[in-house]
């Protein structure tokens, strides 16, 4: 039984609809750098960067099944040598928006760079500024490529 | 036909067989459905605003203003070449644009590609584009309350208010329902669209 007090309700909860911020929700991704990590000069070093994307988007992985899509990428500046990226496994996931299954992540994932300290760089903490790109959908809209800073130091050992 | 119409009329047809407290159950989630849409819709209809002009360069280097648009029922449709849903509606506006356009109506593409005609020129090709597309930037965005999701499209009157937004993939049926609409409504009669 529906109770004469809640038809009254009915509009106000419409409204809320329309106004609800959930609705018109956009895509942030987080994105954390481990501390302590070392590296001895002449040596390489591997360093796990953590993501987690908001529930209810994905965003394209490095590998994307279509030429137009804008893929996920990690960039470093810094005096380590940038040796590789390697990328999460993506899921193919069926979107009804598009024919096929799009190759995307969701949720956490982790970016693992690897590092070499060259022979000439000075003993000490340095710093690594990174940026991740992406661009980010949900089942029925899609958000401008977005560019999130992350800064890492790293301890140089002789 | 809006959704909300079509889960009334599907409510009217099958509710011989439901009990008196499912049929009530039901009717309020329908209103609910219905006040959600209508809201939105009547919203934009009552507050309706003159759409912000803009001034943007086509594929060919000509300017074209919005104000050009004056008298004509205009779909403004914000989209990328990165943005898949976006191509799903795109094939929707040719059609519309094709049937359409003789009774005063005008699609015109916004795209919000940051990398600029060498990226939607082969795009525009390969689809086969028939409507105007203009290289958006993110002033014009901003005038039009900052456009965070792509596809967004407006639907613009014949005085060159704004009658409706569609944030998102939008379904083809509402499209038309409201373009027809706004073509049978005279410039200057704001009463018969989305009524």
């Amino acid at each position: 039984m529906i109770s004469k007090s809640y038809w009254k309700l009915l509009p106000a909860i419409s409204a809320l609809l329309c106004s609800s911020p959930a609705l018109a929700q956009t895509p942030v991704l987080t994105v954390k750098a481990p501390a302590g990590v070392v590296v001895k000069k002449g040596q390489t070093v591997e360093v796990k960067v953590s993501a987690a994307l908001n529930a209810g988007f994905h965003l394209n992985s490095h590998t994307p099944t279509e030429d137009y899509l804008i893929p996920l990428t990690l960039t470093w500046d810094g005096p380590l040598k940038t040796v590789d990226v390697v990328y999460p496994k993506p899921q193919m996931e069926k979107y009804s928006f598009d024919d096929k299954p799009l190759s995307v992540l969701t949720g956490q994932f982790s970016l693992v760079t690897k590092f070499e300290a060259p022979a000439g760089v000075a003993p000490g903490p340095v710093t690594l500024n990174g940026k991740v790109r992406y661009q980010a959908c949900n089942n029925n809209s899609c958000f401008q490529p977005k560019t999130v800073p992350v800064t890492m130091t790293i301890q140089v050992l002789p | 036909m809006h959704p909300y119409i079509e889960v009334r009329d599907r409510y009217n047809e099958g509710r011989g067989l439901l009990s008196n407290s499912r049929i009530r159950r039901r009717s309020a989630l329908a209103a609910l459905g219905a006040l959600f849409f209508a809201s939105c819709t009547k919203r934009q209809a009552k507050d309706r605003r003159l759409a912000p002009e803009f001034s943007l360069k086509d594929a060919d280097g000509k300017t074209v203003r919005l104000s050009d648009y004056r008298g004509k029922v205009v779909l403004l449709d914000f989209w990328a070449t990165w943005c898949g849903p976006c191509k799903l509606e795109i094939p929707w506006f040719m059609e519309f644009e094709r049937k359409y356009k003789d009774r005063g109506f005008a699609v015109l593409g916004v795209s919000m590609d940051d990398d600029g005609w060498p990226a939607i020129k082969p795009f525009l090709q390969e689809l086969g584009v028939n409507y105007r597309v203009v290289l958006g930037n993110e002033k014009t965005g901003d005038a039009y309350g900052g456009i965070e999701a792509l596809p967004t499209a407006f639907l613009i009157d014949r005085d060159g208010r704004v009658a409706f937004e569609h944030v998102g993939v939008s379904s083809r049926r509402m499209f038309e329902n409201d373009i027809e609409k706004l073509l049978e409504a005279p410039a200057g009669d704001k009463r018969a669209a989305l009524q």
